[in-house]
């Protein structure tokens, strides 16, 4: 096997475990199943493409790939086709969407949550370090508030 | 391992199996993660969506692993997963709603 043939091969692979890395972690972290179902059919799909990729190259010219390439076409097809129905049925059901109670943004409630004032002033006030603060403040709260809305889902 | 003996070695069809075998390890571990949002997911749907994100990572670990044991029959294995794993999150989101008019 050629050495460029084998840098291909590991590189498909790696790219194809980051990007289930990043599905997986939105399954786990994301709030609702809509956003959920969002990740799972991107991020996955392209995982799991990267790696059949991997294979396909991996086992070369041969019938065998054939069998590896049609698995590739039908991951492409089915995955987010199943993300889909899954999300509609979701809807279906009524489940409720994750959403802030009203018209604020993140960097409202980091502005609110906050004891110094809103992102804008503090960049000119004192240097770089509170801006990265103040967003990851808002994230935390605002995930916090969430798993009672997450109950009711289940509830629904 | 020690990746760069290999390579100037050539070979590299042994080093091929081990990088294959343990990227199918580094999957299983994501399967394993993915048992999370199985087991506490709020709602029926959330388990349905990661059962099915599990399944793709089982076909992706059962294509590796044709690679690295050198077992072509198991690519046939991985096909009927495949299918099986789209109907079943099909048929399931199908059954969960009063009507079923998912797709």
């Amino acid at each position: 096997m050629e050495a460029w043939r084998f840098v291909l091969i590991v590189a498909c692979m790696l790219a194809g475990l980051f990007f289930t890395v990043v599905s997986t972690t939105g399954v786990l972290r994301l709030p609702d199943v809509y956003s959920r179902a969002h990740t799972a059919s991107q991020a996955d799909t392209l995982g799991a493409g990267f790696a059949l990729a991997g294979v396909a190259l991996a086992i070369g010219v041969e019938a065998t790939a054939l069998k590896t390439v049609l698995l590739l076409f039908f991951i492409f097809v089915t995955n987010p086709t199943a993300a889909h129905a899954i999300a509609r049925a979701a809807d279906e059901e009524g489940i409720e969407h994750w959403t802030v109670d009203d018209d604020r943004t993140g960097a409202d409630i980091a502005a609110a949550s906050g004891d110094g004032p809103a992102i804008g002033a503090s960049v000119g006030q004192s240097g770089s370090r509170p801006t990265p603060e103040d967003p990851v403040a808002g994230e935390s709260t605002a995930s916090e508030d969430r798993p009672a809305g997450d109950a009711d889902g289940g509830d629904a | 391992m020690s990746l760069a003996p290999l390579l100037l070695s050539g070979d590299l069809d042994a080093a091929l199996a081990d990088v294959a075998l343990g990227v199918a390890a580094l999957f299983l571990l994501l399967a394993i993660a993915l048992l999370y949002r199985v087991v506490r997911g709020p709602t029926m749907q959330d388990r349905v969506l990661a059962v099915n994100v599990l399944g793709t990572n089982t076909v992706v670990v059962l294509a590796l692993l044709s690679v690295g044991l050198d077992e072509e029959s198991l690519l046939d294995v991985a096909l009927v997963y495949a299918l099986l794993n789209f109907l079943m999150a099909v048929a399931i989101s199908k059954f969960t709603v009063d009507r079923g008019g998912v797709i």
